[in-house]
């Protein structure tokens, strides 16, 4: 075993599909889960002749993307042929960009724990989505469905810029939360609308030069991610440490073993024999065009934390957490509303704790929560005044979220839960307590303050739980001097 | 009436001296008779051809009412017409002169298709053709050469080889044909005919099955200009189905044919009246240029001196995009797809082995090679300066001409063979009319006599961009006060 301390070194490169209506050659839907081949048209089962037109849609959504991320979108980009032979690739060759793409450079913040960090990213580039071939149920033959041939993508590539699998897995989800905040993708991993290749390598700590990379194809969850990422790191240091170069290769990761294995090296590498498309001309988006996108654009993410940080004083892990989607961001922010700057930590507690625990417990999506944003207020609003204590706001908040009670404040009222905060009669509650209780008083004197805590629940059991925790606590350590 | 213009047939169809259906009946009655030996058709289909005259028969009947205004409407209804076999027809076999289409009936109707069926013309058949429009002299295809019908030893010309024996014969009187590096003009000079290749994205190039992309064009071919132009007005016309489509107003290509010529400026490009023209196309070219003198134009020595690396640089050019093109012949979906195999890669080379032939397979060689890493800066990328080079040498000339004239081709119609042994040889058939695909101007070609073995010589005339209409004139004027256009073949009544 060597003292080699590694640096591991990640670049990813995500396949998104476009939220258009039709392809991005010709009119066909993209709608998932078609009958195999029937959304595939002449132009996409490449019949002699026809010709390619590209969809507007698609552009725009590379516009917003360009925007989003702060990169340079480029004026005239242009559309290449990547040539190769397979049946699912119906002209036999992808129309992809290659020398200059739609979008290039910009990038996108993450935050791991309360560590951020900025990913740069190299481009971003608009192309057709290949067919699919089937293997089984065809006795020994292969079938071949093009109703996803020519679906939009956009992939977009990130420079080698993160050294963990769990900044890879925090860009990731990042840029899975954009993609969807800005409307261009819907974000659907498990139907492949959001798949991830992941460029891996490492280097000893305080080398310059990068490792030899393996790139693992088609990673199409968080979880895989992070568990291919973490055995193909290893892999590739205990190659290095008995000796062995790493070789570049395209590697798939098998969930079921949890392991990483080659599928092609780079002798079998394809020349693509890129050349600019003829049938196409150069994509030219002028500025008047990436103007009107950029009004349509929503407040983005990284704005909103900034926003969420400065203005409400939350913490980068709660700006982060609360933009992880525009659904929580835009419940937040009414939830805040309603109840006032002032009640912000508190609103930032409830909306990424209760809130998102009951969404996951109920198997609900943040667009389909049952609990109005003004309700969550009115909840929080009678926490801050100390009407209810946490406990009661629980209750509160299990019957609102059933559809019990116009309000909190109905709730509360009808249910008696309004805390006792009249220092008078706590005291007086305290002193029988005390009375009743000397062998507790005893002990805690002796030093236990396991007593304290048997001697306040005396006290919230005989105010039937509806004294102010906070004030018994004050209350009793006083009358215990 | 196998011999009369369109505007001839349609006056004939309008008062009624004959049916749209007795018409397609007497040309495909020659075609059955004259076919056989001359080879210029790969599919006729009688039946389907009768019921659209009859539909247009029909139409007219309709129209009758006013029969003028049918007439303005639809100036080529009921006319008969044969198409190239590179363009998908529907319900047609569309073979590009390939085994690997033999069988192939297309779904759709291309472009061109469309736009002649909706000016109420009527299909005769389909036309052979070099193999995916590749060759210059129609002896590529999969369904055998075509025999030239002025000499039947004799190539027709390539690679629109069929439509231009098939006009040359009447078996069709007028045929549209496609032109990547001279296909419509070489064949329009060898077999004595008029043939336009329009400015680059003037036709839909949707449903015209692709040899290479950014020069590839439709056009007509006919007797003369006159027919050309109605051809190219129903023609031509923006569509959305092709990136590379102009969206420009529709053009009416017959409005100026009988504006005189005085004051026109011709431009002979010094580097077309070097050696490499044959003695006897100088002659007959010359003696067209006197013509257009006395018809009051004037010439000009220009200078395009970058067209000797024409040749060269298409041959980069068209093979690296044919290369790609015709990756999709892949036996997967539709085509040929050899008998046996043993997994996907044998598959996949004996489909493309036994399914293309020689000529096709040694262009996708070429191409795949100039495209190749480590290739593709040395040969595309200089491939694609050299043709901006020319558009801009032809730019220049412009400045100081109308219109530019020389030959077609160097020499007259060649023997079956002749040129086979050596590719080069062959692609230098096309030395006069690639640098007009390479720059995307128009040219025509048109008959200006005969010369060795009493073969027909053509004039080219290359035109600024988008002056078909000004080319056709000069063309038209031309046929008014000769008539090398009218002449056909012997033998063949």
């Amino acid at each position: 075993m060597s003292n080699t301390q590694w640096e591991v070194v990640i670049g990813l490169e995500t396949h998104t599909q476009l939220k258009t209506q039709s392809k991005i050659f010709s009119g066909s839907s993209i709608a998932f889960g078609a009958p195999p081949n029937a959304q595939a048209s002449a132009v996409d089962i490449a019949l002699p002749g026809v010709l390619p037109v590209l969809n507007r849609e698609a552009v725009v959504c590379a516009i917003k993307f360009g925007l989003a991320i702060g990169g340079q979108i480029a004026p005239r980009s242009i559309f290449a042929r990547k040539n190769y032979f397979y049946p699912d690739l119906p002209k036999g060759y992808q129309i992809s960009q290659f020398e200059i793409p739609v979008v290039s450079g910009g990038g996108l913040a993450i935050c791991v724990g309360q560590q951020e960090k900025y990913i740069k990213l190299t481009r971003a580039h608009l192309e057709e989505d290949a067919g699919k071939s089937l293997h089984e149920d065809f006795h020994g033959k292969t079938g071949i469905d093009l109703n996803r041939a020519g679906t939009p993508l956009l992939e977009i590539v990130s420079e080698p810029d993160m050294r963990s699998s769990a900044e890879a897995v925090a860009y990731a989800k990042a840029l899975h939360a954009l993609v969807q905040w800005i409307g261009i993708c819907d974000g659907n991993m498990q139907e492949g609308s959001f798949r991830c290749d992941a460029n891996v390598s490492v280097r000893p700590v305080g080398q310059k030069e990068f490792g030899t990379r393996r790139e693992i194809k088609n990673l199409n969850s968080f979880r895989f991610m992070q568990q291919a990422i973490d055995f193909e790191v290893q892999w590739q240091i205990n190659e290095i440490e008995e000796g062995r170069a790493i070789q570049q290769a395209t590697v798939l990761f098998n969930p079921d073993t949890g392991e990483t294995r080659a599928m092609r090296s780079k002798e079998d590498a394809h020349d693509y024999r890129y050349f600019p498309d003829p049938d196409l001309l150069p994509l030219e988006i002028t500025s008047a065009w990436i103007d009107d996108v950029k009004s349509s654009l929503p407040e983005l993410p990284q704005q909103l934390k900034t926003r969420f940080e400065a203005v409400y004083g939350l913490s980068a892990y709660d700006a982060t957490t609360l933009t992880a989607s525009r659904e929580m961001a835009a419940y937040f922010t009414a939830t805040l509303d309603a109840a006032g700057i002032a009640n912000a930590k508190l609103c930032a507690n409830w909306v990424m704790g209760e809130v998102a625990a009951r969404l996951n417990k109920d198997g609900l999506e943040m667009t389909a929560v049952p609990l109005a944003p003004t309700l969550l207020a009115g909840i929080i609003r009678r926490i801050a005044d100390n009407t209810i204590s946490n406990k009661m706001a629980h209750e509160v908040f299990d019957a609102l979220w059933a559809g019990e009670g116009a309000d909190a404040d109905t709730i509360i009222a009808a249910r008696g839960l309004q805390q006792v905060t009249d220092s008078g009669a706590i005291e007086a509650v305290i002193d029988e307590v005390l009375a009743a209780n000397e062998k507790s008083v005893a002990e805690f004197r002796a030093g236990k303050e396991k007593a304290f805590n048997a001697l306040v629940g005396q006290v919230m059991k005989a105010t039937k739980g509806k004294a102010s925790p906070q004030q018994v606590d004050t209350l009793l350590r006083k009358k215990l001097g | 009436m196998i011999n009369a213009s369109l505007t001839q047939l349609a006056q004939a169809l309008t008062q009624k001296k004959i049916s749209a259906v007795e018409l397609a009946t007497l040309f495909l009655d020659r075609i059955e008779r004259l076919n056989p030996a001359l080879n210029a058709f790969i599919t006729v289909d009688r039946e389907k051809t009768l019921a659209q005259a009859q539909r247009s028969d029909d139409a007219r009947k309709v129209g009758a009412g006013d029969t003028a205004a049918f007439q303005s409407k639809a100036p080529l209804s009921g006319i008969p017409l044969a198409h190239k076999d590179i363009f998908c027809t529907q319900g047609w076999r569309t073979t590009c002169g390939s085994k690997m289409l033999a069988n192939f009936i297309s779904p759709y109707d291309a472009h061109v298709v469309e736009r002649m069926a909706a000016a109420g013309m009527v299909t005769l058949g389909k036309l052979n053709m070099d193999e995916f429009a590749m060759g210059s002299s129609n002896e590529t295809s999969f369904f055998g050469a075509v025999k030239n019908p002025w000499d039947q030893a004799r190539v027709p010309g390539g690679s629109s080889g069929g439509s231009a024996a098939a006009i040359a014969a009447r078996l069709a009187p007028a045929a549209t044909g496609t032109d990547t590096g001279g296909s419509i003009r070489q064949p329009a000079a060898l077999c004595g005919l008029t043939g336009l290749k329009p400015t680059y994205g003037v036709v839909s190039r949707y449903g015209m099955i692709a040899f290479a992309s950014s020069l590839d064009q439709a056009g007509p071919m006919a007797k003369s200009a006159e027919d050309c132009a109605l051809l190219l007005t129903a023609m031509a016309g923006f569509d959305t189905r092709d990136s590379t489509s102009l969206e420009r107003p529709a053009e009416d290509y017959s409005r100026d044919l009988q504006q005189p010529l005085t004051g026109l400026k011709i431009g002979l490009p010094k580097e077309f009246f070097g050696d490499g023209m044959d003695a006897d196309v100088r002659a007959a070219v010359e003696a067209a240029l006197d013509e257009y003198r006395k018809l009051g134009a004037t010439t000009v020595e220009v200078s395009l001196p970058n067209s000797a690396l024409s040749v060269p640089a298409y041959y980069v050019i068209a093979p690296a995009e044919a290369s790609s093109n015709l990756s999709r012949f892949d036996g997967v979906r539709y085509g040929y797809r050899a008998p046996e195999y043993t997994d996907l890669a044998d598959m996949y080379s004996k489909t493309r082995a036994q399914g293309f032939g020689a000529e096709v397979k040694r262009r996708i060689l070429i191409g795949t090679y100039v495209l190749s890493h480590g290739y593709y800066d040395a040969y595309y990328l200089q491939a694609q300066k050299i043709r901006r080079l020319i558009a801009a040498d032809f730019s220049a000339a412009f400045e100081q001409c109308d219109v530019i004239m020389g030959p077609t081709s160097p020499s007259v119609a060649f023997a079956f063979g002749a040129k086979n042994a050596d590719p080069v040889q062959m692609y230098l058939s096309d030395i006069y009319t690639i640098s007009t695909n390479l720059a995307g101007l128009p040219g025509m070609s048109l008959p200006c006599g005969f010369g060795n073995n009493s073969m027909p010589v053509g004039l080219q005339i290359i035109g600024r961009w988008f002056d078909e209409a000004g080319m056709l004139k000069v063309a038209h004027q031309y046929q008014q006060v000769t008539d090398w256009h009218t002449r056909m073949p012997g033998g063949l009544a």
